[in-house]
């Protein structure tokens, strides 16, 4: 397959998918019982104040109305609009989710970064020694990382650099320390499925006749991992990194909540609770939008990386 | 290797399973073993954060209620809920994932854009939605939103397996013998993918507890009792207090942890097992 038409190919089933997360969405939020206007306004809204709102946001429409209308405000780039106070000329769907989307956006390099710096020397030292306790003792310490709640470990953290040791700044401060503990709980959570495939991957490429072939002409041991065998194992590793790194970008709700971080997850939450239609359809799109982009890309480096992989 | 050894399961491996069995057991006889009732009728406010001691084996909580009891009740839901969202999510994909790669055309079609849809809708903020919908979500809305999306890891499992099962001779030789799609199906492909959907289900075991524990923690979980995510919950409002307040802060974490922990180590030694190029010197 050409590259060309892979590309076309993903693109399609891409919109697909994204075109069935909003109908889901839209369906999902006129099914549920509750008046978004009520949680908009406030129970005791002037009766014209409501019908503002129900009319900034289309709900007098016609339900087939209303989500073309969706996919117009999708077109135009707005997403729609907030509708706070019932003001159509308010802001946008679309500047609330750019307001928060930096903050997500260094919470994820940050958190990737500390995940790789971590994943990678434990998988290739439980790849390299495998079967002994040495193995054992790395694969569980990186199990561990995604096994303890974040709901503990991200506290556990703010105990300890903030309370304890009073090096990093507390939750819901800003600036370039106070991503420090955010990140190392996001990234010991990420680190496990790293390590893990660091570790399969290796074992697996160790076991090549490229690699017999590197040992039998005398290349140093350290080479031959570094050199001959890393290089090929990463690949399925930039592949997890890269799925991860798309589900960082959706936020990571947990995290945001103990820290009281700004970020896309946050607002989605938040959205959720108020009912604030447009902000949840708009939030959901974006959030679907980067899982299949980031997906197509990872697919496509897989395939320029790999040569093998195409021909497939 | 040899073939005997080949079928025990990796040491790390038997460890998980071990630390799965005491969550059973524990989850089985939680209510029972817990020393204290944790009715409203129970409520010592005389007996707020109290240390260890031999009365309270954990201390208490801010209403003075014993935190061991609660860690036990916790067990018990979170043994419940989990097993009760592994069964149908992983009964509804197997079927799902099973029919797709074996039937192939529109079935596969249709269920594998229905995945790609799940897929890209981000897991836990579809759990969030659907919980959120009403203020006080039960257990059986919570069990729902948890195999809503659930199934999804099961169905792509099932179907990649069929799909290198369908050129299998034996498979071959049932269809040339005029088997039916469905005694196919049931006798030829469910069995031989039995081994991967546990590998699933261990994993899943782990993921239905963090999940359920997120949600609680977010506020938005079922209105049990006595959660582990609900005990964290509210431990994080006085978890900068004095030290042993912590206790209680630390323990159902600790709890979730070991859970979790044991999950994914059984879940990494079954697959070890079945697939022995991952194996130690395999």
């Amino acid at each position: 397959m050409s590259i060309g038409s892979f590309l076309l190919r993903r693109l399609g089933s891409g919109a697909l998918a994204i075109l069935g997360v909003s109908i889901l969405t839209f369906a999902f939020l006129h099914l549920v019982p509750g008046d978004p206007v009520d949680h908009l306004a406030g129970g005791d809204a002037p009766p014209g104040m409501r019908l503002k709102i129900e009319h900034c946001m289309g709900l007098d429409k016609p339900l087939p109305l209303q989500f073309l209308g969706f996919l117009g405000h999708v077109v135009d780039g707005t997403l729609g609009n907030q509708c706070k106070n019932g003001d159509p000329s308010g802001p946008s769907v679309a500047a609330r989710i750019a307001d928060v989307m930096p903050h997500t956006l260094w919470l994820a390099v940050c958190g990737m970064i500390v995940a790789l710096v971590l994943a990678l020397p434990l998988g290739v030292v439980a790849a390299v020694r495998r079967g002994s306790w040495t193995d054992t003792l790395a694969t569980t310490f990186s199990l561990t990382g995604i096994s303890i709640p974040q709901m503990l470990f991200a506290p556990l953290l703010i105990l300890w650099g903030f309370i304890t040791l009073g090096w990093f700044p507390g939750p819901t401060e800003v600036g370039p320390r106070a991503i420090v503990l955010p990140a190392l709980a996001v990234g010991t959570h990420l680190m496990a499925m790293l390590a893990r495939m660091t570790r399969s991957s290796l074992v697996e490429v160790l076991g090549e006749d490229y690699v017999r072939t590197a040992r039998a002409k005398g290349v140093p041991e350290g080479r031959v991992i570094a050199i001959h065998a890393l290089r090929n194992a990463l690949l399925p590793v930039i592949t997890i990194a890269g799925l991860q790194f798309g589900s960082l970008l959706s936020g990571a709700i947990i995290i945001e909540n103990v820290f009281s971080r700004p970020g896309l997850g946050a607002t989605l939450v938040e959205a959720i609770r108020e009912r604030n239609y447009p902000v949840v359809q708009g939030a959901v799109l974006v959030i679907a939008a980067i899982y299949v982009v980031v997906n197509m890309a990872v697919d496509l480096a897989y395939g320029l990386a790999d040569p093998r992989i195409r021909r497939a | 290797m040899t073939g005997a050894r080949a079928r025990t399961l990796s040491p790390s491996g038997r460890v998980g399973l071990a630390m799965l069995v005491v969550y059973l057991v524990v989850g089985v006889l939680g209510p029972w073993i817990a020393p204290y009732d944790l009715g409203v009728a129970h409520v010592e406010l005389g007996h707020q954060f109290e240390p260890a001691s031999a009365a309270h084996w954990l201390g208490t909580d801010a209403s003075g209620r014993d935190t061991l009891s609660q860690l036990l009740w916790g067990a018990r839901s979170a043994l419940t809920l989990s097993i009760v969202v592994v069964a149908i999510s992983s009964t509804i994909g197997l079927a799902l994932g099973t029919a797709a790669g074996w039937l192939g055309g529109a079935v596969d079609e249709v269920v594998m854009r229905i995945v790609d849809v799940l897929m890209a809708f981000p897991g836990i903020l579809l759990n969030i939605a659907i919980v959120a919908t009403v203020s006080h979500p039960g257990v059986p809305l919570t069990i729902a939103a948890l195999c809503a999306n659930g199934w999804v890891g099961y169905a792509r499992v099932a179907r990649g397996q069929v799909l290198g099962l369908r050129e299998r001779d034996h498979v071959t030789a049932a269809v040339a013998l005029g088997a039916s799609n469905r005694r196919v199906m049931w006798i030829h492909l469910v069995p031989n993918l039995l081994g991967p959907a546990m590998v699933q289900m261990s994993f899943g075991l782990g993921s239905v507890i963090l999940i359920e524990a997120s949600l609680a923690f977010l506020g938005i979980g079922p209105q049990l009792d006595y959660t582990w995510g609900a005990m964290l919950d509210q431990a994080r409002n006085f978890l900068w207090n004095t030290s042993w307040v912590r206790i209680y802060a630390v323990v159902p974490g600790l709890a979730i942890t070991w859970v979790v922990l044991g999950a994914n180590l059984f879940g990494d030694g079954l697959r070890d097992r079945l697939d022995p190029r991952q194996r130690g010197r395999g």
